[in-house]
């Protein structure tokens, strides 16, 4: 659906260059939701413009639905960007136009009948829960409605593809939920395929399929949420994912632990399926070793089972190490290393 | 010497005609004229949609030229213009020329201005929505800077009051003829008097408009 290849954007700022997005090869397929997270200043939001040419890449190329974009004319560009809704992080309504003036603008860019353009504003009010606000300005509506007059705004057009450049960013806890629920019905019942951009991990756990990690222009990690979550790779990975999951305890709390004498900690991860078979306590019994779980959570991700817990098991050292092996054909183990610092 | 009121009114009446006459009709040359080049200068900046930084810094310079030259003395080093244009250098017409001239240039500067202050991200909106140069010009730019872009209008007009007064000097009639001839040059002070009442009316007529119109635009 979205195709970068060896996607590079050098920006010259006075005499100095500064490369925003370097060699990003990323693919996105059509009907998923896929994230792409860094922290500010790594390239996602000149990556995401991109997609539909605000910025042009100063080398390698993008492919939308198999076009590549250099290739397209001015007229052609237009055309190709009304098939492409794009959302924003200050949602950039048209002061000087109502709800509904804003919702309609897209279709009267494109020379839609005007009876249509009303039949299809209604029923996109309907759709993001605003058919009320119709004739509101922008300033009377809160951050979240702005956001759905947005989406809104977005859909007119019937897009294949939703971009949306941090589009929870200025907005409360409360009003993120309401906003990517909504998205995951955009990408569920339009079928609209989504590509964001965030800083935020949870907005990544709660609606993407995939997830792309950014650092220094470069696309550092790239996989299904589910792996990148249970199994990050990079240190970056590592740290959005504690932002969002705390997987060990403080460094402080370690030390405590050891230093009050406590046991080796096994950190024991499973994931799926796994959980449903009992094989921590079937593995102790059948070696004679007791476990205590000191720290851990189960959870829900992308509607599987993840489950993070830290044991320490206590009895004779060759049946522990025998259970260790035996745990590791079933789940992933290894030892919490405790940083001295 | 006494004047006589009997043939002084209808020269009154006469002369607010041909201000207000200088004034509407350079206000829509100069509007023209100067909204054309603003919105130009805008749309020619470092980074917006129709980047072009030699046209821009022509412009740019052009505008600061002209617009620091006093209009009295624009109005006479134009004349040579003016009477190639209009045909003379004397009369109502012969003023209005070198007024929307000069007042091309505040404007186009008022317009930039208002252009400026407006939101980038909504102009990229629009870009993403497939909206071409010309559509950001006239369904985004304009339409976003309207309320203020009339407030600056009225400034300007009110402005045109004045320069009004000083075309009717050099003989483009007018309240500023009436009332440098009889007030300045005859010493009736109450000649001066009517015509300054007249204009403070005209002023305050134009600001309630501009007011009134800007606040139906901005909503507030």
């Amino acid at each position: 659906m979205i195709e970068f290849k060896q996607a590079a954007k050098t920006f010259q700022i006075g005499k100095r260059e500064v490369t925003a997005v370097n060699n990003v090869s990323l693919s996105v397929a059509q009907g998923e939701i896929f994230g792409i997270i860094g922290f500010s200043g790594a390239g996602k939001s000149t990556l995401l413009r991109l997609v539909n040419m605000l910025e042009r890449p100063t080398a390698g190329a993008i492919q939308v639905q198999g076009v590549d974009l250099a290739s397209l004319s001015q007229k052609e560009l237009r055309k190709l960007r009304r098939r492409i809704g794009m959302i924003f992080q200050n949602f950039n309504l048209f002061t000087s136009r109502t709800v509904a003036g804003n919702v309609a603008y897209p279709l009267k860019l494109g020379g839609v009948p005007k009876k249509e353009i009303n039949a299809r504003v209604t029923e996109l009010l309907s759709f993001v829960g605003l058919s009320d606000k119709a004739n509101d300005y922008p300033e009377q509506l809160s951050g979240g409605q702005k956001q759905r007059v947005g989406i809104a705004r977005a859909l007119a057009t019937s897009p294949d593809i939703l971009i949306c450049d941090e589009a929870t960013s200025a907005l409360d806890p409360d009003t993120t939920a309401d906003i990517l629920r909504l998205l995951k019905k955009v990408n569920k019942e339009l079928g609209i395929t989504i590509l964001l951009i965030t800083h935020e991990m949870h907005v990544i756990q709660e609606i993407c399929d995939r997830v792309a990690v950014m650092e220094d222009g470069e696309v550092i990690e790239t996989g299904s949420v589910f792996d990148t979550f249970t199994n990050p790779q990079h240190s970056t990975t590592r740290r959005f994912i504690q932002s969002v999951q705390q997987d060990l305890p403080s460094d402080a709390l370690l030390k405590e632990w050891r230093a009050k004498g406590g046991r080796k900690l096994y950190r024991v991860i499973f994931k799926g399926e796994v959980a449903s078979d009992p094989v921590l306590s079937r593995l102790t019994q059948q070696f004679g070793v007791n476990f205590n779980i000191v720290y851990g959570s189960i959870r829900e991700l992308q509607e599987k089972f993840f489950g993070n817990l830290l044991v320490s098991f206590d009895g004779d050292r060759h049946a522990v190490d025998l259970l260790l092996t035996a745990l590791r054909e079933t789940v992933e183990i290894e030892e919490v290393a405790v940083h001295e610092s | 010497m006494k004047v006589d009121w009997t043939t002084f009114w209808p020269r009154i009446i006469e002369s607010t005609g041909e201000t207000v006459l200088m004034v509407i009709a350079t206000l829509i040359f100069g509007s023209i004229l100067g909204i054309s080049i603003g919105l130009l200068l805008y749309v020619t900046r470092k980074g917006n949609i129709l980047e072009k930084q030699w046209l821009f810094q022509t412009l740019n310079i052009l505008i600061n030229i002209i617009r620091p030259i006093p209009f009295i003395i624009f109005l006479v080093a134009l004349s040579p213009v003016t009477r190639a244009v209009v045909g003379s250098t004397i009369g109502t017409w012969a003023a209005i020329f070198p007024m929307t001239i000069a007042a091309s240039f505040g404007i186009a500067r008022i317009v930039e201005n208002n252009l400026v202050g407006i939101e980038p991200g909504v102009v990229e909106a629009a870009k993403a929505m497939g909206a071409s140069p010309f559509q950001i010009i006239f369904t985004v730019l304009i339409p976003e800077a309207l309320g203020p872009l009339i407030l600056g209008l009225t400034f300007v007009t009110i402005s045109l009051i004045d320069f009004s007064a000083m075309a009717g000097t050099v003989g483009g009639g007018g309240l500023g003829h009436v009332a440098m001839t009889y007030g300045y040059q005859r010493f009736d002070g109450s000649v001066m008097l009517v015509t300054v009442v007249i204009l403070i009316i005209l002023v305050q007529v134009a600001q309630w408009i501009g007011n009134t119109f800007s606040r139906k635009v901005m909503r507030r």
